[in-house]
């Protein structure tokens, strides 16, 4: 369907909630299965990481049907992005798709921003689906609470992270998994220093105020269990040019002190 | 006279184009991939094989048992005879007079074929085989004329004068070409004759040689991972027909297509898309090449695929079988109940050719249907199927006072828990069973939350990667600890344990007796270490667990632990050997394939009419399709729980 697109697929090693064990990371599958509807065979799979590590979960991320992937060897304590970002760069990446946040690790959610932020690229968070490319646009839905959706567009070339209402991703096959072939490339591994220094721990549950839900109807109660958090105030511009629009936006954002 | 030329000439021919379509049958099996098979060992044992284990299953049908043996009995030694007399010419009278024994035997039995034949059940396919009766008659008689001048009884040249003469030779002549085109060139050119050819030579060679001599062989071959999975052109499980074992292409060969197979299978009554004998039929369409046109018996009930026309079916040795031949929902279908196999006179192994195909489709596709996918991954990130945390899997035993084998390092019996650890249901049987083994005060202990998914539904859903690695994990563990006896409460668990762990190089179940509850729980009370009184309820059925029973032959213990309680089972009709699916199998529950009634259903209408108002099962995936039947119907409870209700206890 769309013959010139480069689709790449950040793929992270995600971690069972119950056993704690690897995985295929929910929604970094579904950015494979998102690549693979757009593209098929033609999707990159990019993992970024140590090249030592036990590698069935990136081959369970193949056999989804994909041949190989490309795996940037990176040390134990690095910073994947600058590298990441570099390679996305050269390899002229026009959509990037990720996972929200890793199952793992730091599992800060940050590492789409950044990377939109480095290549200078626009970002789309938690989508759906790409229903169409045509001439560097992408019509992308993005996942709204309650199943809504809302149809965006976006130029190319853009990152955009998947939300699980994306379809879900399909069966890996052991057999052609085994078979992939798993291209290391070596790149400069960045030490990130402040990492270094930290000391892991499991968390505590934190406590959670309960939630009492004063709903009359059992159509109001199904909206109470089901709903997303919707964010009470907020205002919808509607009205005035751009260049105003953007004010309100920068005021907002001085008063909650995001910037200063 | 012309015939005194002619018939050799025949008999020769048709021999010769027999060889010929021999020569070229053998090759078609040998596409097939290797298999190491003791061929001089094989071929003896083959008359003995034939005699007794065939035979043990035709003998099941008494009709139709006596109705072999005379007409193909009579075949086989009217033909070696007529090679004798009429093609090598020997003349003897006694000779002469042995054919015509021989050739009357198979009249009669061919009488019989005949009456069958008449009226047929559906199971029976038509078409080529409605023949066959007419064609070993016709041998029968025209050999017998044939032979009478040879034995004396009517003189070489009676008198009919020259018209006479000349027609009596062309009809005989035209029917000793019909019948033995049937008989020799059939036989080898893919006639209804083949079977008795490829069905010879399928005992001689068959993949499980133990089962013969009254053995038992029901674990699935496990896959070469290794060599297999990379070597470049290789795929996992079976996608062509060329990818089974030849002795597996001939196995299918050798069916009758007596449908034996389709009267027993529990998915077949149910409506769902499978037919063992059709599906035996495309494996033979698959690697002899062409479409399906020639089957004339019942096709697979689905109307989805039954929309598919005779003839639509396309196969070839090296065409994808699920690509135009088979359709994927067939497979799947199957509960894995084994009782088309232990019902097949000709010792096919439909299982094992089902699970072949399934592995490709699940290691090579990824395509394993409805819950399948989901399931697999869970039991690999968490090694139960519904993705619990393994470390909650001996919540169940939390005030059970278990011990657990981490700590005692050695028990006199390991009980092995099973999934249904996890399933509040079937949490009800292990406690009771727990119950009944401090009752007997057994030397028992569990491993915990070391053990794992003994790999069952993983492996019947064509997984054997993840069987494979449970397999050995768990072996693994076993092998820390010391014990004498292995028990456990679950049927599928057993079977893994007993008949499958043995291919993976571990000594950890080694000199263990590995029992299912109810043989162990049999020999407590033979021994008299639990004392039980007698259960006053009202009737009681039995329902065999396929993997208890036809997988490991254990249909004596679970009746005779309910006779210990007094209990006079009503049988089922479909009992024992015959027992009928729950359809809980063979991961058909997860895969879930819709026909138009449930096996469950049908088990308990099975139930029902033998006036039980409880069945005894011996497996809790029994007992949860047996229980998802709506009410109201009979109680489902495992024998273990029965005995633990009758228990008395004894205060020391
Ligand atoms: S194993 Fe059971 S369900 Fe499967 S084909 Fe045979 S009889 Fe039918
Ligand atoms: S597979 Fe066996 S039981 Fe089934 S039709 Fe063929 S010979 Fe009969």
């Amino acid at each position: 369907m769309l013959p010139d697109v480069k689709v790449f697929s950040l793929l992270s090693i995600g971690r069972h909630p119950q056993s704690g064990r690897a995985r295929r990371a929910e929604q970094d599958a579904r950015a494979v299965e998102l690549g693979l509807t757009l593209v098929g065979r033609d999707l990159n799979l990019v993992h970024a990481g140590s090249a030592q590590q036990d590698d069935s979960v990136l081959r369970q991320y193949a056999g989804m049907g994909l041949p190989a992937l490309t795996l940037l060897e990176q040390e134990e304590n690095a910073d994947i992005l600058p590298s990441l970002a570099k390679f996305l760069q050269n390899n002229q990446a026009g959509i990037v798709l990720m996972g929200v946040r890793a199952e793992s690790g730091e599992s800060s959610g940050m590492l789409p921003y950044l990377l939109a932020e480095k290549l200078g690229w626009p970002i789309v968070s938690r989508i759906a689906d790409i229903v169409d490319i045509k001439e560097g646009v992408a019509d992308v839905l993005l996942a709204l609470p309650r199943g809504q959706r809302r149809a965006v567009q976006v130029a190319l070339p853009f990152i955009a992270t998947l939300d699980n209402a994306a379809s879900a991703p399909r069966q890996t096959a052991y057999g052609s998994g085994l078979r992939a072939k798993i291209e290391v490339v070596s790149s400069e591994s960045t030490v990130d220093d402040l990492t270094l220094n930290w000391q892991v721990s499991p968390a505590k549950p934190r406590p959670k105020r309960m939630k009492v839900v004063k709903a009359k109807t059992a159509a109001d109660r199904f909206k109470a269990a089901t709903a997303k958090l919707a964010g009470g105030g907020g205002q919808v511009l509607k009205e005035g040019t751009p260049a105003e629009k953007a004010q309100a936006i920068f005021d907002l954002l001085l008063e909650e002190k995001v910037i200063r | 006279m012309i015939l005194d030329w002619l018939l050799p000439t025949l008999i020769l021919t048709l021999l010769v184009l027999a060889g010929i379509g021999a020569v070229r049958r053998m090759n078609m099996w040998r596409a097939g991939q290797a298999e190491k098979v003791d061929i001089i060992a094989g071929l003896l044992a083959m008359p003995k094989r034939y005699l007794h284990d065939l035979h043990h299953v035709v003998e099941r049908d008494k009709y139709m048992s006596r109705t072999h043996v005379a007409t193909g009995g009579g075949f086989v030694l009217a033909m070696a005879l007529v090679i004798l007399v009429h093609l090598i010419g020997i003349e003897s009278k006694v000779l002469s007079w042995m054919l015509l024994g021989a050739l009357s035997m198979m009249f009669c039995g061919a009488v019989f074929v005949f009456k069958r034949r008449r009226n047929p059940p559906s199971r029976l396919s038509k078409g080529p085989w409605m023949r066959l009766p007419k064609n070993l008659l016709i041998f029968s008689v025209t050999f017998f004329v044939l032979t009478l001048p040879a034995a004396g009884v009517l003189p070489a040249s009676f008198t009919l004068g020259v018209m006479g003469q000349w027609f009596l030779t062309l009809v005989l002549s035209a029917l000793v070409l019909m019948s033995l085109s049937e008989m020799l060139f059939g036989m080898t050119w893919g006639g209804p004759m083949k079977h008795a050819f490829a069905g010879a030579l399928h005992l001689a060679f068959h993949r499980r040689p133990e089962r013969f001599g009254g053995g038992r062989s029901t674990g699935l071959k496990p896959v070469d991972l290794e060599d297999n999975a990379l070597a470049s052109g290789k795929v996992l499980g079976v996608a062509k027909p060329s990818d089974f074992k030849w002795n597996q292409l001939l196995g299918f060969d050798a069916c009758v297509q007596c449908g034996r197979c389709e009267a027993m299978c529990p998915a077949f009554a149910a409506g769902q898309p499978l037919n063992p004998k059709k599906l035996i039929q495309d494996m033979v369409v698959g690697f002899a090449g062409g479409t399906d046109e020639h089957y004339a018996g019942s096709r697979y009930p689905d109307k989805a695929v039954e929309g598919k026309a005779v003839g639509e079916a396309k196969g070839g040795v090296d065409h994808i079988i699920t690509d135009g031949l088979i359709n994927p929902e067939t497979l799947w279908s199957c509960t894995t109940c084994r009782a088309c196999v232990e019902e097949c006179p000709m010792m096919i192994e439909h299982v094992d050719a089902i699970v072949d195909m399934r592995r490709f489709l699940t290691l090579e596709k990824g395509e394993t249907p409805n819950k399948g996918a989901e399931i697999l991954d869970n039991i690999i990130a968490t090694d139960n199927p519904n993705g619990y945390a393994p470390a909650s899997r001996t919540h169940w035993a939390a005030d059970q006072n278990l011990n657990l084998m981490k700590d005692v390092k050695k028990a006199e019996v390991l009980f092995w828990v099973s999934d249904g650890a996890f399933d509040m249901r079937s949490q009800r049987i292990l406690r009771s069973f727990v119950t009944l083994l401090k009752a007997a005060n057994v030397d028992v202990a569990i491993l915990g939350d070391e053990e794992r998914d003994s790999g069952d539904v993983a492996r019947r859903l064509g997984d054997d990667a993840t069987f494979q690695s449970l397999a050995k994990r768990n072996l693994a563990t076993l092998g820390q600890y010391e014990f004498k006896t292995l028990v456990t409460t679950d049927p599928h668990a057993f079977h893994c344990l007993k008949n499958e762990y043995g291919d993976f190089g571990s000594d950890a179940l080694e000199g263990v007796d590995v029992l299912h509850h109810t043989t162990f729980l049999n020999q407590l009370i033979k021994a008299g270490r639990l004392q039980v009184e007698g259960f006053k309820g009202g009737k009681v059925t039995y329902h065999d667990p396929c993997y208890l029973g036809r997988y490991n032959g254990e249909y004596e213990a679970p009746r005779e632990l309910l006779a210990s309680l007094g209990i006079e089972i009503e049988e089922m009709e479909r009992s024992g050997y015959r027992s009928r699916c729950c359809g809980g199998g063979g991961g058909a529950p997860i895969t879930d394939i819709p026909g138009e009634r449930r096996i469950a259903d049908m088990r308990m209408e099975d139930v029902v009419s033998t006036g039980a108002e409880m069945v005894a099962v011996g497996c809790q995936q029994c007992t949860a399709m047996l229980e998802g039947v709506v009410e109201p119907r009979p109680v489902v409870k495992d024998i273990a729980e029965i005995l633990a209700s009758q228990l008395i206890e004894v205060h020391s």
